[in-house]
């Protein structure tokens, strides 16, 4: 039974979305939802961060702010944890670039299902506001800390033990169920309906990297789920999945026999494969950047491809190594540990090529290529503290301290968020057709990459101290040097600088949309094919009347003896003007 | 034919080289439509899923300290004074592996066009896996009402035994539920002859999720009922 490929079918003329509400609000159109995704991602990060301030206010000046109770501080570690690693980040890198980057990256006219694309983002659009509204209830968000140990999440004690953590184990149900309708449609769409001459392996990293990641989003998904239910039924029917017998305020539990380190496990094996569902969208979009704004191909394309899958297979094997202070078989610390070194190599591999690819490039040092190389720097500081934290023996000290902290804050949290905003600065001229203020944009920049510095660099000496982490307060501490606290002090001036500045960002877009000047189809002269639509921004159908046709790879940059500086995928070959490094076109063009 | 861009298809390939070719080809990693794709992809997301209950469910037997009920008393029927164990689930995973048949010959009669009999083995397996449904009610009743197990309890035994086993068959009588409510809607489209432009695949796809709901049926049933 043969089927015909998509880019082979006669062009069939879809109906044009034409009242303002199909257009805009109930839309199909994969850039629309992108933006949808984008806003509302946004939106609740801005919120994490305001709750991120509150905890540095309280940190730095405890007997000061007294609107600031211990509950309140407890709710806003967890929710600020919870919302910036789902919320945003998964969101507005899969939500968001995955959206918008898919179908213009592999030559396609929208997702494969856009009515399930669009109910994806309506189900986020529920979650994020089940999640919100948990602030409203009775008792508060939950303050369990984003990891939602049990037994202590639904003991009292715990603020929010009752509506709080139900809400937050519903909304992430459904962020899940969202995840999964957007998550088929982007690896669906990746896999079956690429334009003439898109090869997986011509594909522009970027695309790797949601692709990558969007498995492993499917596939660790899952197990936050299960663990979900299960806590669902322990907290409303009183059953005893993670519940042991246990004494809470002088009150035995009804509970018995339950097990709170199998959510532990379930928890982590959903937990790190999601570090990776941040990061490789990250390294993928990075790849690009730095390939773009150095006027170079990327260096060992083929090398970074199977290090984004092959860290993705990895990520699955990994995950106790959040647990070696839980208790385990000492065998089974030394093999999370093995495996957790061995994703050094093909992490370190994809370092040293960025490094490489602007080795002896013609950089041009626009904003995001600014934001690429800060993210080369906290990448790499994030990964080097990941080697200490990866072996048991050094891992025991460090273990829920300020160390752990600056470690992942700067691994997970600063280098995407970094990566987002070169994408989001990289992208805004075709979103939008205009070009942002590029003044503002370094200022932004600069600010932002020494803020972050100023708040994790010393958040590793204070781990080292033994300072404990999710302390509302440290009273008169012996082992806690007075130094200590100034160190607090710092980083909370620089935490506030630095939540300043993000409204620098915020103004920029909307000087963007109101003031830029018309930005062109392809101001960063790059190869890629969002960059060659007719229209920018892309109108409904992306591609005109003729869907796209791909020549060459994504990375054909300052090729010796070519017209201009770049070609772009989808100009046919004249003659002997492309290098195709390791692409496999050398062989293809043998065959012809 | 335009230079560089690949056309040419080896789908007919055997062994790893039509792997290699499926793979390394432009366009399409796979010569099936997006809704067969997706679906194998999703079923691979449910996998998972269930695999995770089941790991939870046998690590929360397993490390229990409270003895486990025995199945072949849990599960036993006394029908005319006779005491069958076992009886009720073996008709249930007979009556479903039946259906799967039924769903495997729908797509097979999909395919040849015969739009009416393809409608009517739909129909057959949405009944058989209705029947199942109401079998499990059975069941559940029989557990709930006769034996006294709850979520939270259990006088036979270990309190997990209530838990995981309302937890699991009911997310899996979910899933026959929604399948049986798919396999109807696609039946009605199928027997309207709303597919005769575009093709019998989803019928196939419907199945696809039909014997897969079986395929957990058969695991489920090996790890709660003959463990």
């Amino acid at each position: 039974m043969a089927f015909v490929a998509y880019a082979d079918r006669d062009e069939v003329h879809g109906h044009d979305p034409d009242t303002f509400i199909t257009k805009y609000i109930w839309s199909q159109d994969h850039k629309v939802i992108a933006i949808q995704y984008g806003g509302v991602a946004i939106f609740v990060g801005l919120t994490a961060l305001v709750l991120s301030v509150m905890m540095r206010l309280q940190l730095a000046f405890p007997d000061t702010f007294n609107f600031i109770t211990p509950n309140d501080y407890y709710q806003f570690v967890t929710m600020h944890g919870m919302i910036m690693v789902i919320y945003l980040l998964t969101a507005l890198f899969l939500g968001g670039f995955g959206n918008y980057l898919i179908p213009l990256m592999c030559g396609a006219r929208d997702m494969v299902f856009p009515y399930m694309n669009m109910l994806s983002f309506w189900a986020y659009l529920v979650s994020v506001i089940i999640l919100l509204a948990s602030f409203f209830v009775p008792g508060g968000p939950t303050g369990a800390g984003w990891t939602l140990y049990p037994p202590q999440t639904i003991l009292p004690g715990t603020p929010g033990n009752e509506l709080g953590i139900l809400m937050m184990l519903l909304s992430l149900a459904v962020f899940i169920v969202a995840f999964t309708m957007g998550g088929l449609n982007y690896v669906t769409t990746i896999l079956q309906a690429r334009c003439r001459g898109m090869t997986l392996m011509r594909m522009p990293l970027s695309i790797w990297g949601i692709f990558t990641a969007t498995v492993l989003g499917l596939l660790a998904f899952p197990a936050l789920l299960v663990a979900s239910i299960m806590m669902i039924f322990d907290l409303l029917l009183g059953t005893s999945f993670f519940m042991p017998a246990v004494l809470s305020m002088g009150q035995a539990s009804d509970t018995m026999g339950g097990s709170p380190i199998l959510f532990q496990h379930l928890f982590w094996f959903f937990g790190h494969p999601e570090v990776y569902i941040v990061a490789l969208p990250a390294f993928g979009i990075v790849s690009d950047l730095l390939s773009v704004h150095a006027r170079k191909n990327i260096f060992g394309y083929r090398m970074m491809v199977w290090a984004i899958v092959g860290i993705g297979a990895l990520s699955f094997v990994v995950w106790a190594h959040h647990m070696y202070v839980s208790g385990m078989n000492p065998y089974f610390g030394f093999f999370f540990a093995t495996t957790t070194l061995i994703i050094a190599i093909p992490t370190a591999i994809k370092v040293y090529n960025w490094v490489l690819t602007l080795w002896q490039a013609n950089i041009r040092m626009t904003v995001p290529m600014l934001f690429s190389i800060g993210f080369i720097f906290t990448f790499t500081h994030g990964g080097l503290t990941g080697l200490f934290l990866g072996n048991v023996t050094v891992d025991l000290p460090l273990s829920d301290t300020y160390f752990v902290i600056g470690h992942f804050h700067m691994v997970m949290g600063v280098s995407p968020v970094l990566v987002l905003f070169g994408a989001l600065y990289h992208w805004m001229p075709k979103m939008t057709g205009k070009m942002f203020n590029v003044t503002l944009g370094k200022i932004h920049f600069w600010l932002t990459f020494l803020c972050t510095y100023a708040i994790y660099l010393p958040m590793h000496y204070l781990g080292i101290l033994g300072i404990p982490r999710r302390y509302y307060a440290y009273g008169g501490a012996d082992f806690i040097p007075a130094s200590a606290q100034s160190m607090n002090v710092g980083i909370t001036y620089a935490a506030i600088i630095l939540a300043f500045v993000q409204l620098i960002f915020l103004y920029n877009v909307f000087w963007t949309l109101f003031k830029g000047k018309p930005a062109g189809g392809n101001p960063w002269e790059a190869t890629t094919l969002e960059w060659q639509t007719p229209d920018t921004p892309p109108k409904h159908g992306n591609w005109g009347a003729k869907l796209p046709e791909v020549y060459r790879w994504a990375y054909d940059y300052s090729v010796p003896g070519a017209k201009l500086d770049y070609i772009p995928q989808n100009e046919p070959h004249h003659g002997h003007d492309s290098v195709e490094s390791d692409s496999d076109d050398a062989v293809d063009e043998a065959k012809e | 034919m335009q230079q560089s861009a690949l056309t040419d298809y080896a789908f007919d390939k055997p062994g790893h080289s039509g792997i290699v070719s499926d793979w390394s080809s432009d366009k399409q990693a796979f010569p099936v439509p997006w809704g067969k794709a997706m679906m194998w992809i999703f079923l691979l997301c449910d996998i998972f899923i269930f695999a995770i209950f089941l790991i939870g469910y046998m690590t929360v037997r397993i490390s229990s300290n409270v003895p486990w009920p025995l199945p072949s008393e849990v599960f036993a029927l006394t029908i005319f004074g006779y005491n069958m164990p076992l009886i009720l689930i073996a008709l249930m995973t007979f009556i479903l592996i039946t259906s799967s048949g039924t769903m495997a010959l729908a797509v097979n009669f999909g395919y040849r066009g015969n739009r009416k009999v393809t409608a009517g083995l739909m129909v057959i397996t949405a009944l058989l896996g209705a029947s199942f449904v109401g079998m499990q009610a059975f069941e559940w009743t029989h557990l709930i009402v006769d034996l006294g197990v709850r979520p939270w309890e259990n006088p036979m035994g270990a309190a997990q035994f209530g838990a995981t086993f309302f937890m699991i068959t009911g997310f899996h009588g979910m899933h026959v539920t929604v399948g049986v409510i798919y396999l109807a809607i696609v039946a009605f489209k199928v027997w309207r002859g709303d597919y005769e432009s575009r093709g019998y695949e989803i019928v196939e796809i419907a199945g696809l999720y039909w014997h897969f709901v079986d395929l957990v049926w058969v695991f489920i049933f090996a790890f709660f009922y003959l463990w």
